[in-house]
């Protein structure tokens, strides 16, 4: 894996010298975000960059570093590498700037879609999609005589008939650890559901609802068809177990999509069976049951103009059209001009022409987020009913939010 | 000593102690108390690549920097954080206390609120593993220190590992191994009969995994402690005891033991700390859903994706109530022997 980094790397880096793109900046660049392959290709393309020094922090602890490293003036990091989820804190704490004047100045060449826009201000430019959707197991439906679902109620009957002719066990897949990940699986479910986290034009919880009792008690009903580990497996245990032949059904992360057929040591018959599908609607709504998410990259508020114009001719520079290859255009669904799906991109582009919804970008959903987390698992394990669960998540979210200043 | 002598004696390391502890706990006390400016917000269009325009809500930034510059502590709270539902959650208990007739539904309901189900968990562990670690660690002391003297290099190190290896490490290791695919969780389900037994599903037992996980890791210390108490143990007292009579056992209770007294004490002390902030085995078994601690509260304020400062900085202050109540018993007996030495 490691190895395939530095050739990837190397690569991005041989084939920009090769093409003669010039990068020159004249201030620092310092860049925090989320580890993955993605992510790494573009801070690869930005390190390509010559006349001041180009740095990277990439780690999968970004969102509890990216805020205090853009604070401080100057700050240690020049720009943060975010998702939609993740652009509100910072943008909370007032710590990244507009980029309207740098867009004008070198960002013309830049898709209308790529601009993250919030009233008229662009706080930060999107390179990549990414949406949790059907990934399955062919061969395994074909042995069961099944037909691939489209809706969570035809996945649990998949799922009955897996397990009733005995193919497998657990046949179910889904990253439920309690925490993000559980809290996630449910805000896919809700939306499903037609249901909003929050009164409209308010921060009151709006959770416990009709919508929220049926989205529990799907999930719940899905679990009973997953390996009873199911609230400590995250979305890289679910992955290694897809990848293991345990499971033949889950909705999972498009970003994941072209690993699970190229990661080291896959079976097979994974291998051979692997399939993307559409996301699953759930409750005959005509919405599907997941969220839509961009990753992009922000330029800090507290450096100076110098370094602000630096970071955004660099950080550019690695999103280009230039740096899409035969190796970095499956890493995801790029947002960047010129570029052309494969089939693991079929997913998330299936979940955006069906009308996903995009993952709230609201101040108080981080907390929201959290106390959903936090409050789940005992409705999962059977320790008490949804609606109380769903009261427990209110009165969570309320106290974190009475102390944060969105409620009184 | 005069009192003169030890005032420069000491100043040093009071310095150090004022700048890296007090100083610290008196920022985290103000934290606590502060809390954010009420949120100016309003509506904007937001534009998202593949969707399109919706209206959101968001931060006014000129309104809250105003706020902000005006009083950069924030707003004064005072001790409503600590008595939130999140933390001693007062208001909730009275609506429990006036809801239920019976003890048992009112412990049930409080086993609902946050803080009371880690605390249940909290101090179970520290009563759990506090003395068998103790026993442990005794006993390990005692069979390495009769054992022949080319043998014991070999087994302190064997008996050390488990303190060696990094705390998250050696939890990740036990979680594998329990896990329902891995060498214990396989052998649970094969005695269990049950193909779909789960030790990491059940509550019961996943506190019984930290608990153990708990005492392997801290009983090296425990034993090195009370190793090194027994190379100062007089040999003409176990020689008059054994002329006496005493056997081995009793050697033991009433030599070694009280030899090793104030040495209990002071493993007791730094294990009830200890284990009253248990953190690691929760978070190394992915055990958030049966277990919690004050530590992985503060954890979790300050890992969302909307960081909790003042919710972290009160949690952080009861923990160092709790472990000040907790040790109250141990540091008054010892000031009793200090006084009454004199």
């Amino acid at each position: 894996m490691f190895l395939k980094k530095i050739a990837l790397a190397g690569s991005v880096a041989a084939f920009a010298a090769s093409a003669g793109y010039a990068c020159e900046i004249g201030a620092r660049v310092n860049i925090v975000g989320n580890e993955f392959a993605a992510i790494q290709a573009v801070a690869a393309g930005a390190k390509e960059c010559t006349g001041a020094s180009v740095e990277s922090n990439l780690t999968s602890e970004h969102q509890t570093i990216n805020v205090a490293g853009l604070s401080g003036n100057p700050s240690e990091y020049t720009t943060a590498i975010i998702a939609n989820s993740s652009v509100v804190a910072l943008m909370n704490e007032d710590v990244i700037r507009p980029l309207n004047d740098l867009v004008e100045k070198y960002g013309q060449d830049l898709q209308p879609g790529q601009l993250i826009k919030i009233g008229d201000n662009i706080m930060a430019i999107a390179f990549m999609a990414n949406a949790q959707h059907l990934m399955y197991r062919k061969d395994i439906l074909e042995q069961a005589g099944v037909e691939v679902p489209t809706t969570y109620e035809e996945m649990l009957e998949v799922a009955e008939a897996i397990r009733a002719q005995g193919i497998m066990q657990n046949p179910v897949g889904g990253a439920y650890a309690s925490g993000w990940n559980l809290a996630q699986e449910f805000n896919n479910m809700f939306l499903g559901y037609g249901g909003s986290h929050f009164k409209p034009g308010t921060a009151e919880p709006n959770v416990n609802s009709e919508a929220g009792v049926n989205a529990l008690n799907m999930m719940k009903a899905l679990s009973e068809y997953m390996n009873p580990d199911f609230l400590t497996h995250d979305s890289n245990a679910t992955n290694a177990e897809y990848r293991a032949g345990n499971v033949a059904i889950m909705n999972m992360w498009g970003s994941r999509a072209s690993q699970q057929t190229t990661t080291e040591g896959v079976l097979q018959e994974v291998i051979d069976g692997h399939a993307i599908g559409a996301p699953l609607t759930v409750g005959g709504g005509d919405i599907p049951a997941t969220t839509l998410w961009w990753d992009g990259w922000t330029v800090g508020k507290n450096i100076s103009d110098e370094e602000a114009e630096a970071t955004f001719i660099a950080m550019k520079h690695g999103i280009r059209p230039d740096m899409l290859n035969d190796e970095t255009t499956p890493l995801a669904v790029w947002l960047i001009e010129g570029y052309q799906p494969g089939k693991d991109a079929e997913g998330v582009f299936a979940a955006a022409k069906m009308g996903t919804p995009p993952y709230p970008m609201l101040p108080y959903m981080g907390l929201m987020h959290s106390a959903l987390g936090n409050e789940l698992a005992d409705f999962m394990q059977g320790k008490e009913s949804a609606e109380q669960a769903l009261a427990d998540v209110e009165a969570a979210y309320r106290a974190a939010a009475i102390e944060q200043g969105y409620l009184q | 000593m005069r009192h003169k002598t030890f005032l420069w004696f000491f100043l040093p390391t009071g310095l150090a102690m004022l700048l890296f502890i007090a100083m610290p706990i008196v920022s985290v006390v103000t934290q606590s108390i502060f809390a954010p400016h009420p949120a100016v917000l309003l509506e904007v269009e937001n534009c998202t690549p593949l969707i399109g325009c919706t209206t959101e809500t968001t931060v006014d930034q000129e309104a809250t920097a105003a706020l902000r510059a005006e009083k950069p502590l924030g707003r004064f709270v005072g001790l409503d954080i600590y008595f939130n539902r999140g933390h001693l959650a007062i208001q909730e208990i009275g609506q429990i206390w006036a809801a239920n007739e019976t003890w048992g539904g009112f412990f049930t309901e409080l086993g609902n609120l946050p803080f009371y189900r880690a605390m249940a968990f909290t101090l179970t562990f520290v009563a759990v593993v506090t003395p068998l670690t103790i026993v442990l660690g005794l006993v390990i002391a005692l069979a390495v220190n009769s054992l022949h003297r080319q043998l014991k290099g070999l087994m302190i190190f064997f008996s050390l590992l488990p303190m060696i290896v990094t705390p998250l490490i050696g939890s990740l290791i036990l979680f594998w191994m329990i896990d329902s695919r891995g060498v214990i969780g396989n052998a649970l389900v094969y005695l269990a009969g049950d193909p779909d037994f789960s030790l990491k599903a059940s509550t019961g037992l996943m506190w019984v995994a930290l608990m153990v996980y708990g005492v392997w890791h801290a009983a090296p210390f425990a034993f090195v402690v009370f190793y090194a108490g027994l190379q100062t143990l007089p040999q003409d007292q176990i020689e008059a005891a054994q002329i006496d009579g005493a056997t081995r056992w009793q050697q033991v209770k009433f030599v070694v033991v009280p030899h090793l007294m104030p040495l209990v004490t002071f493993v007791a002390l730094i294990q009830l700390m200890d284990n009253f902030k248990v953190f690691e085995p929760i978070i190394g078994f992915s055990a958030q859903a049966h277990a919690q601690s004050l530590s992985t509260f503060i954890f979790y304020d300050l890992g969302g994706e909307t960081r909790q400062l003042s919710s972290a900085a009160a949690t952080s202050v009861m923990t160092i109530f709790g472990v000040a109540i907790l040790l109250s018993p141990v540091l008054v007996r010892t000031w009793r022997d200090f006084k009454g030495a004199r």
